[in-house]
């Protein structure tokens, strides 16, 4: 066996561990949320026992807690989230609204990248210039304020007031309907991507092997944009994906304010109206995006980063 | 979202012997962010003489009549959907909102101190099974964490808003912590008090946490400015503290949804939070400036 791939076995095993840990935690949440799905059911008139016995055998919530969730983890390894209280399947429910969530977090994404490192990389060229603490303040400033606060402003300007953007929804499609609210969302990332590439370019640029470059005579735009982008933007690429994982998570709030039926959206009504599997069911398909995003992170760190491959 | 760059970018180094922290502590990067912080908490503790400046000092005395109007004399910032004044509630706020920012802050670093410090020092299995716990609550987004736990808590008080929130803000910091204590394990100063036979906890308090706690400290001064800011995210979902509690988090959200008709109700709140994230952040970073021994 090759060394890489007792690396990504080992990756691996540490991922199921990790998920492992994260779903028992999740359901223990759930199972310790107050208040009775069951007998909530029946509205202003109290079930008969009977019917709540049934009820409760129906959803196997008579079982012990770690029957349930052992049966909760069988099922997913099976592909199957499980039902809700309305006998819908949790699954059905995530699947129309993922392709708007992994639209919006990715168009975020690429946003936040191209500002992000574009910012970064002037901020190292002209470094301590006006225009770097501009970019500092800037940055640090827009991403002080709380999200939701820039979101519904930003509704308001842009679309009530300049009709530029639809003001909710995504009937306009790509890119009309989702690029304000993923402006918004990558906004709060610009900071720290900027920052992150101002400082490994800046310290690229000092070392020695980039002097070797420039004894060499190449032009000052091949040596920027090939060899000191290459080995200072590790530390942003990893950054930046570990990101993606969080973007998904992290459109929660967005995706109410703009009303976007996205998964964030059915995550944040589920937890209002206490529909435990659809609340588990989505945090787990979430946080496994985000773990598995975080092992693809380590390969390609490995794989930018010649010293960490051979470690 | 910030923190784990940060925590990136800020290396354990080690830090043996005595720095000169008076030199680089009396610069203006420091200085002004403190001072602004010094102010912040002078409002906190004592928020009743300073809301009272203008005559008005009492955050639940409303008007209904004077709902969303706009600075009036004797009320600078204006008023609010209920007509109360929105200066009064934004000085009170001040303390649920640095509250919540210092406690879940203290709380996250003590676990984090304890946990990294354990793993980072014996090593072996106990390493792993922490580095692993770790792991499963790094997994968690941390938004995502906090809104999963805090629609699930009924009563929701500064105290179990900030508990809920440290939860989900230990393991960043303990990473840290671990790597930083793994790093002057193996220093000389601590094989030599082995070698002179000093208990572990001496070696531990005396010899490695001071030397490998700077990046933590650092780490620590910024999440105080996250954890505002998630709180006010949080209270704005519905999820964070609950009236009669005031914060700046319940002024911005009562704000967001009359923004166009009364921008100061959105303004002035924001202002302070954006000051005090800003301050903190000017802070961390003098500190990581004062703390950085390559510092030529």
């Amino acid at each position: 066996m090759s060394r890489v791939a007792i690396v990504v076995g080992r990756r691996l095993g540490e991922l199921i561990i990790v998920f492992l840990g994260v779903t028992l935690l999740i359901y223990l949440m759930v199972f310790a949320l107050p208040g009775d799905p069951i007998k909530a059911m029946g509205g202003d008139r109290p079930l008969t026992d009977a019917v709540v016995r049934a009820l409760r055998a129906k959803y196997h919530l008579d079982e012990p807690f770690l029957e349930q969730y052992l049966r909760y983890l069988w099922g997913l390894v099976h592909g199957d989230f499980g039902v809700d209280f309305n006998d819908e399947s949790v699954a059905s429910q995530m699947a129309s609204r993922w392709p708007v969530t992994i639209t919006l977090a990715l168009t975020a994404w690429v946003i936040e990248m191209i500002f992000g490192i574009g910012l970064g990389v002037i901020s190292a060229l002209r470094r301590e210039s006006f225009a770097d603490h501009a970019i500092l303040v800037f940055t640090i400033v827009i991403g002080g304020i709380p999200v939701f606060v820039i979101g519904v402003a930003s509704q308001l300007v842009f679309s009530v007031r300049l009709r530029w953007f639809p003001v909710a929804g995504i009937v306009y499609g790509w890119p009309k309907s989702y690029i304000l609210p993923a402006v918004v969302i990558a906004i709060f990332g610009l900071a720290a991507v900027s920052r992150l590439t101002r400082t490994s370019m800046i310290e690229t640029l000092g070392s020695e092997h980039i002097r070797a470059v420039r004894s060499r005579g190449l032009s000052s735009g091949r040596i920027i944009g090939v060899h000191a982008m290459r080995s200072s933007l590790i530390p942003t690429a990893t950054y930046l994906a570990t990101d993606l994982g969080y973007l998904m998570g992290g459109t929660v709030i967005i995706e109410g304010i703009f009303n976007i039926p996205g998964v964030g959206n059915l995550l944040f009504q589920a937890i209002r109206t206490h529909e435990g599997p659809t609340v588990v069911g989505v945090s787990t398909a979430l946080i496994l995006i985000f773990l598995v995003t975080s092992v693809l992170v380590d390969l390609l760190h490995a794989g930018l980063d010649p010293r960490v491959r051979r470690r | 979202m910030t923190e784990t760059v940060i925590s990136q970018a800020i290396e354990p180094v080690i830090v043996a012997g005595k720095r000169p922290w008076g030199r680089t502590l009396l610069t203006p990067s420091f200085l002004i962010p403190a001072l602004v912080l010094v102010i912040l908490l002078l409002v906190a503790l004592l928020p009743g003489p300073i809301a009272g400046i203008f005559g008005h000092g009492d955050p639940h005395a409303c008007d209904l009549g004077r709902s969303t109007d706009g600075p009036a004399p004797g009320h600078p910032f204006g008023f609010d959907l209920q007509g109360c004044d929105v200066y009064a509630n934004v000085i009170y706020g001040t303390r649920s909102s640095l509250s919540v920012g210092l406690l879940t802050t203290v709380l996250a670093m003590a676990v984090a101190l304890v946990v990294g410090t354990a793993a980072g020092m014996f090593g072996g299995w106990l390493d792993i099974l922490l580095s692993r716990l770790t792991d499963i609550f790094l997994g968690f987004p941390f938004l995502l964490g906090a809104v999963v736990v805090l629609g699930s808590v009924g009563q929701r008080s500064v105290l179990s808003v900030s508990l809920v929130l440290a939860l989900f803000g230990w393991p960043t910091m303990a990473r840290l912590t671990r790597g930083a204590v793994r790093s002057v394990r193996g220093a000389e100063f601590v094989q030599a008090g082995q070698a002179m036979g000093l208990s572990t906890w001496r070696i531990i308090t005396r010899y490695v946490l001071p030397s490998s706690i700077s990046p933590v400290l650092v780490l620590a001064t910024i999440t105080v400015g996250g954890v505002i800011v998630a709180e006010s995210s949080l209270t704005y979902l519905g999820i964070g503290l609950q009236p009669p509690a005031v914060s700046w988090g319940l002024e911005l959200s009562a704000a967001s949804g009359n923004f166009e008709q009364a921008p100061h109700m959105l303004i002035f709140p924001a202002l302070f939070l954006v000051i005090t994230v800003l301050a903190i952040i000017g802070l961390g970073d003098a500190l990581r400036t004062a703390l950085d021994p390559r510092r030529s």
